[in-house]
């Protein structure tokens, strides 16, 4: 059986996965306009008392998690639907990926240690 | 069958396409969040810096965000975070066979363009400490 290098797999999860932490991120985001409007944002001390918060701190990882997921099927797709090169494919494939993994250790540290 | 003989892949010529409204607001979902993406190490970097509890990273927040640069960069990000955000939306609807139809379609995809640059407007302002 003869099969296209697109890279992506074929089925519905990616596209589901695409919908569901779009969801989560813009859930957390009418969630951080609201506390901003609550003042959470007024001062360096109000900002970081919000942000330690056990449940900001729950969903902010939600967040960080989702948005790099996101992050991955979009770049992915960006690579897949412009490039022709099934090698230059695969290595922005994977230095996208690699970035991302990096990038979501890095955000989730920040919020993590406060 | 002449639907079988037509030549694939086709070659589409970009500089010559001409897309419709919902198709430009599409093409700036996928510009938008190109964006963000390659801006994230920015924003993570801004977010450690602001939740930072030295003085260095204080004066270093107020250092980079009241640069005229960073400040066009974090706009352009406003922007293109509220079109994402937006069309994400219009997305989600019509997956759920809400404004499917080509006029709907074409209304929904203005009211996208209008309201994220609206709400950029309101943001930037912010950002720019116009009030």
């Amino acid at each position: 059986m003869n099969r296209l290098v697109v890279g992506a797999g074929y089925g519905l999860k990616d596209w589901l996965a695409q919908r569901v932490t779009g969801v989560v991120m813009a859930a957390f985001t009418l969630i951080m306009f609201a506390a901003a409007l609550g003042g959470a944002m007024s001062s360096r001390e109000a900002w970081q008392a919000f942000m330690a918060n056990g449940l900001i701190r729950f969903l902010s990882f939600l967040f960080i998690v989702s948005l790099c997921w996101h992050a991955w099927v979009g770049v992915r797709d960006i690579w897949m639907d412009y490039l022709n090169s099934a090698a230059l494919r695969l290595f922005l494939h994977v230095m996208t990926l690699l970035a991302l993994v990096g990038y979501a250790g890095w955000a989730i540290q920040i919020i993590w240690r406060l | 069958m002449p639907e079988m003989t037509k030549q694939r892949p086709k070659h589409l010529a970009l500089h010559e396409i001409r897309l419709p409204l919902a198709g430009f607001a599409s093409i700036l979902h996928r510009i938008s969040g190109a964006g963000l993406f390659l801006m994230l190490p920015l924003l993570i970097w801004l977010l450690q810096l602001s939740l930072g509890s030295t003085q260095a990273s204080v004066e270093l927040f107020a250092a980079i965000t009241g640069n005229w640069l960073v400040k066009l960069i974090l706009l352009g990000l406003i922007w293109a975070f509220l079109h994402h955000f937006c069309m994400g939306i219009r997305i989600l609807l019509i997956d759920i066979h809400v404004g499917v139809e080509r006029e709907q379609a074409r209304s929904s995809a203005m009211t996208v363009m209008v309201v994220s640059l609206a709400l950029t407007a309101i943001f930037g302002l912010k950002l720019l400490g116009a009030y």
